[in-house]
Protein backbone atom coordinates (compact mmCIF):
# COMPACT_ATOMS: atom_id res chain seq x y z
CA UNK A 1 0.00 0.00 0.00
CA UNK A 2 1.66 3.45 -0.58
CA UNK A 3 1.70 6.83 1.23
CA UNK A 4 -0.76 9.77 -0.25
CA UNK A 5 -0.57 13.50 1.05
CA UNK A 6 -3.31 15.49 0.31
CA UNK A 7 -3.06 19.37 0.66
CA UNK A 8 -6.22 20.98 0.99
CA UNK A 9 -6.43 24.91 0.48
CA UNK A 10 -10.49 25.33 -0.59
CA UNK A 11 -12.82 27.06 2.54
CA UNK A 12 -15.57 25.04 3.57
CA UNK A 13 -18.52 26.58 2.47
CA UNK A 14 -18.72 27.78 -0.84
CA UNK A 15 -17.36 24.98 -3.17
CA UNK A 16 -17.27 21.53 -2.56
CA UNK A 17 -13.83 21.05 -3.07
CA UNK A 18 -12.97 20.54 0.51
CA UNK A 19 -15.38 18.25 0.80
CA UNK A 20 -14.61 16.10 -2.10
CA UNK A 21 -10.68 16.31 -0.69
CA UNK A 22 -12.16 14.17 2.53
CA UNK A 23 -13.98 12.00 0.47
CA UNK A 24 -10.75 11.44 -1.74
CA UNK A 25 -8.86 10.67 1.32
CA UNK A 26 -11.55 8.25 2.87
CA UNK A 27 -11.71 6.77 -0.38
CA UNK A 28 -7.82 6.38 -0.27
CA UNK A 29 -7.90 4.92 3.39
CA UNK A 30 -10.25 1.98 2.47
CA UNK A 31 -8.34 1.16 0.09
CA UNK A 32 -5.75 0.21 2.71
CA UNK A 33 -3.40 3.50 1.85
CA UNK A 34 -1.67 5.71 4.86
CA UNK A 35 -3.31 9.25 4.11
CA UNK A 36 -1.63 12.66 5.39
CA UNK A 37 -3.86 15.72 4.95
CA UNK A 38 -2.42 19.24 5.50
CA UNK A 39 -5.25 22.27 5.82
CA UNK A 40 -3.95 25.41 4.69
CA UNK A 41 -5.49 28.70 3.61
CA UNK A 42 -8.79 28.90 4.09
CA UNK A 43 -9.60 24.83 4.58
CA UNK A 44 -7.94 25.62 7.99
CA UNK A 45 -11.45 26.41 9.20
CA UNK A 46 -12.06 23.04 9.71
CA UNK A 47 -9.26 23.74 12.85
CA UNK A 48 -12.58 24.58 14.50
CA UNK A 49 -14.28 22.24 16.49
CA UNK A 50 -17.89 22.08 17.31
CA UNK A 51 -19.23 22.65 13.47
CA UNK A 52 -22.90 22.89 13.70
CA UNK A 53 -24.53 20.77 10.90
CA UNK A 54 -27.24 21.87 8.81
CA UNK A 55 -28.54 20.22 5.69
CA UNK A 56 -27.87 23.21 3.45
CA UNK A 57 -24.35 23.81 4.11
CA UNK A 58 -21.51 21.46 3.40
CA UNK A 59 -20.25 19.78 6.71
CA UNK A 60 -17.47 17.38 6.73
CA UNK A 61 -16.61 17.84 10.47
CA UNK A 62 -17.65 14.43 11.40
CA UNK A 63 -16.15 12.69 8.47
CA UNK A 64 -12.60 14.36 9.32
CA UNK A 65 -12.94 13.13 12.90
CA UNK A 66 -14.01 9.51 11.96
CA UNK A 67 -10.66 9.55 9.67
CA UNK A 68 -8.46 11.30 12.18
CA UNK A 69 -9.87 8.40 14.12
CA UNK A 70 -8.48 5.46 11.73
CA UNK A 71 -5.19 6.83 11.73
CA UNK A 72 -5.41 9.79 9.14
CA UNK A 73 -2.92 12.33 9.92
CA UNK A 74 -4.06 15.36 9.57
CA UNK A 75 -2.52 18.84 10.39
CA UNK A 76 -3.33 22.38 9.86
CA UNK A 77 -0.94 25.31 8.85
CA UNK A 78 -0.96 27.28 12.37
CA UNK A 79 -0.16 30.56 11.16
CA UNK A 80 -3.16 30.68 8.42
CA UNK A 81 -5.16 29.32 11.15
CA UNK A 82 -4.10 32.00 13.60
CA UNK A 83 -4.95 34.77 11.30
CA UNK A 84 -8.40 33.60 11.17
CA UNK A 85 -8.95 33.75 14.96
CA UNK A 86 -8.57 29.98 15.05
CA UNK A 87 -6.45 28.82 18.40
CA UNK A 88 -4.60 25.89 19.70
CA UNK A 89 -7.92 25.68 22.01
CA UNK A 90 -10.14 26.16 19.07
CA UNK A 91 -8.36 22.70 17.51
CA UNK A 92 -10.18 19.51 16.82
CA UNK A 93 -8.90 16.60 19.12
CA UNK A 94 -6.02 14.34 17.22
CA UNK A 95 -5.45 17.38 14.65
CA UNK A 96 -1.72 19.10 14.63
CA UNK A 97 -1.07 22.32 13.99
CA UNK A 98 2.45 23.14 12.59
CA UNK A 99 4.28 25.31 9.79
CA UNK A 100 4.31 24.52 6.14
CA UNK A 101 7.25 22.62 6.36
CA UNK A 102 5.29 20.17 7.77
CA UNK A 103 3.55 19.33 4.69
CA UNK A 104 6.60 19.62 2.53
CA UNK A 105 8.61 17.16 4.55
CA UNK A 106 5.10 14.67 3.92
CA UNK A 107 5.91 15.14 0.38
CA UNK A 108 9.24 13.79 0.89
CA UNK A 109 7.94 9.81 1.71
CA UNK A 110 4.75 10.14 -0.37
CA UNK A 111 4.05 7.79 -3.27
CA UNK A 112 1.41 10.29 -4.49
CA UNK A 113 0.72 14.01 -3.57
CA UNK A 114 -2.85 15.90 -4.73
CA UNK A 115 -2.24 19.58 -4.00
CA UNK A 116 -5.87 21.21 -4.18
CA UNK A 117 -5.67 24.74 -4.59
CA UNK A 118 -7.80 27.23 -3.01
CA UNK A 119 -10.39 29.70 -4.55
CA UNK B 1 19.21 10.01 1.86
CA UNK B 2 18.14 11.97 -0.87
CA UNK B 3 17.13 15.20 -2.40
CA UNK B 4 13.34 15.55 -3.65
CA UNK B 5 12.59 18.30 -6.04
CA UNK B 6 9.14 20.40 -5.63
CA UNK B 7 8.05 22.67 -8.12
CA UNK B 8 5.77 25.23 -6.99
CA UNK B 9 3.91 26.47 -10.22
CA UNK B 10 1.50 29.71 -9.08
CA UNK B 11 -0.74 30.47 -12.48
CA UNK B 12 -2.70 33.16 -9.83
CA UNK B 13 -2.23 36.84 -9.87
CA UNK B 14 -1.17 38.39 -6.86
CA UNK B 15 -3.38 39.95 -3.65
CA UNK B 16 -6.58 38.98 -5.30
CA UNK B 17 -6.73 35.47 -3.53
CA UNK B 18 -4.47 34.22 -1.37
CA UNK B 19 -2.71 31.42 -3.60
CA UNK B 20 0.29 33.21 -4.78
CA UNK B 21 1.25 33.95 -1.13
CA UNK B 22 0.77 30.72 -0.02
CA UNK B 23 3.20 29.49 -2.55
CA UNK B 24 5.90 31.86 -1.96
CA UNK B 25 5.33 30.81 2.31
CA UNK B 26 5.12 27.22 1.45
CA UNK B 27 8.10 27.52 -0.99
CA UNK B 28 10.37 29.57 1.35
CA UNK B 29 9.14 26.69 4.07
CA UNK B 30 11.31 24.01 2.34
CA UNK B 31 14.33 25.93 4.37
CA UNK B 32 13.33 24.14 7.44
CA UNK B 33 11.53 20.83 6.39
CA UNK B 34 14.79 19.20 7.61
CA UNK B 35 13.47 19.04 10.83
CA UNK B 36 10.85 16.61 9.96
CA UNK B 37 13.46 14.38 8.13
CA UNK B 38 15.74 11.79 8.22
CA UNK B 39 19.40 12.87 8.34
CA UNK B 40 20.39 13.98 5.30
CA UNK B 41 16.75 14.58 3.36
CA UNK B 42 16.59 17.71 1.63
CA UNK B 43 13.69 19.62 -0.05
CA UNK B 44 14.60 21.23 -3.66
CA UNK B 45 12.49 23.65 -4.67
CA UNK B 46 11.83 25.49 -7.61
CA UNK B 47 8.92 28.51 -7.61
CA UNK B 48 7.78 29.39 -11.24
CA UNK B 49 5.54 31.81 -12.44
CA UNK B 50 3.50 31.10 -15.19
CA UNK B 51 0.47 32.12 -17.03
CA UNK B 52 -1.23 35.43 -15.18
CA UNK B 53 0.79 34.49 -12.08
CA UNK B 54 4.05 36.39 -13.96
CA UNK B 55 2.05 39.59 -12.34
CA UNK B 56 3.53 38.56 -9.07
CA UNK B 57 6.91 39.43 -10.31
CA UNK B 58 5.59 42.78 -11.21
CA UNK B 59 8.32 45.60 -9.43
CA UNK B 60 8.00 48.10 -7.21
CA UNK B 61 4.79 46.91 -5.59
CA UNK B 62 2.90 48.98 -2.85
CA UNK B 63 1.42 46.35 -0.88
CA UNK B 64 2.21 47.87 2.75
CA UNK B 65 1.05 51.30 1.40
CA UNK B 66 -2.78 50.01 0.13
CA UNK B 67 -3.39 46.36 1.36
CA UNK B 68 -1.70 46.69 5.12
CA UNK B 69 0.51 43.79 4.10
CA UNK B 70 4.07 42.42 3.10
CA UNK B 71 4.45 42.51 -1.35
CA UNK B 72 4.83 39.62 -2.89
CA UNK B 73 7.71 40.96 -4.61
CA UNK B 74 9.08 41.23 -0.97
CA UNK B 75 8.95 37.13 -0.60
CA UNK B 76 10.07 36.74 -4.39
CA UNK B 77 13.45 38.33 -2.68
CA UNK B 78 13.50 36.24 0.07
CA UNK B 79 13.42 33.47 -2.21
CA UNK B 80 16.43 34.79 -4.19
CA UNK B 81 17.91 35.34 -0.95
CA UNK B 82 17.63 31.61 0.47
CA UNK B 83 19.33 30.82 -3.00
CA UNK B 84 15.47 29.48 -3.90
CA UNK B 85 15.73 29.09 -7.72
CA UNK B 86 12.86 31.64 -8.93
CA UNK B 87 11.65 31.04 -12.57
CA UNK B 88 9.53 33.16 -15.17
CA UNK B 89 7.59 31.96 -18.05
CA UNK B 90 9.05 34.56 -20.95
CA UNK B 91 6.12 33.85 -23.25
CA UNK B 92 3.92 34.71 -20.54
CA UNK B 93 5.72 38.09 -19.78
CA UNK B 94 5.51 38.70 -23.66
CA UNK B 95 1.39 37.88 -24.05
CA UNK B 96 0.79 40.30 -21.03
CA UNK B 97 2.99 42.83 -22.63
CA UNK B 98 5.45 42.75 -19.54
CA UNK B 99 9.40 43.15 -20.47
CA UNK B 100 12.52 42.39 -17.90
CA UNK B 101 12.72 45.68 -16.94
CA UNK B 102 9.09 45.77 -15.49
CA UNK B 103 10.25 42.56 -13.25
CA UNK B 104 12.16 41.54 -10.54
CA UNK B 105 15.22 40.12 -11.75
CA UNK B 106 17.27 40.15 -8.53
CA UNK B 107 17.72 40.80 -4.84
CA UNK B 108 21.06 42.50 -4.53
CA UNK B 109 20.14 45.21 -2.15
CA UNK B 110 19.09 42.46 0.15
CA UNK B 111 22.81 40.51 -0.63
CA UNK B 112 21.23 37.78 -2.61
CA UNK B 113 23.56 35.87 -5.74
CA UNK B 114 21.21 34.33 -7.43
CA UNK B 115 18.82 35.96 -10.04
CA UNK B 116 15.62 35.60 -11.49
CA UNK B 117 15.44 33.18 -14.58
CA UNK B 118 13.29 34.12 -17.36
CA UNK B 119 12.67 30.86 -18.34
CA UNK B 120 11.12 29.57 -22.04
CA UNK B 121 8.12 27.27 -21.21
CA UNK B 122 10.35 24.28 -22.78
CA UNK B 123 12.55 24.48 -19.80
CA UNK B 124 9.67 24.96 -17.51
CA UNK B 125 8.33 21.71 -18.74
CA UNK B 126 11.55 20.05 -18.08
CA UNK B 127 11.60 22.05 -14.77
CA UNK B 128 8.58 20.15 -14.22
CA UNK B 129 9.33 17.06 -15.66
CA UNK B 130 11.99 16.27 -13.24
CA UNK B 131 9.84 17.22 -10.36
CA UNK B 132 7.99 14.07 -8.68
CA UNK B 133 5.49 16.07 -6.73
CA UNK B 134 4.07 19.59 -8.61
CA UNK B 135 2.52 21.89 -6.57
CA UNK B 136 -0.13 24.78 -8.58
CA UNK B 137 -1.06 27.65 -6.93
Amino acid sequence: MGVFTIGAFPSLVGSGTLDFSFKLAEAAMAKGHTVNFWLSGNAVMMAKKGQRAFKDYSHVEKKMMELIGKGMETTVCEACAEARGYHKEDTPAGMKRASMDWYLAKTFKSDRVLHIGGE
Amino acid sequence: MGALKLCFVVQRPPYKSENARLALTHSISSQTAEIHLDDGDTIVPTLIFVGDGVLNAVKNQQAMKHYGVTSTENHIKNGLLIDMPVWICKEDMQRLGLTEAQVITDAEEMGAELKMKFASFDEIQKEMDACPHLLFF
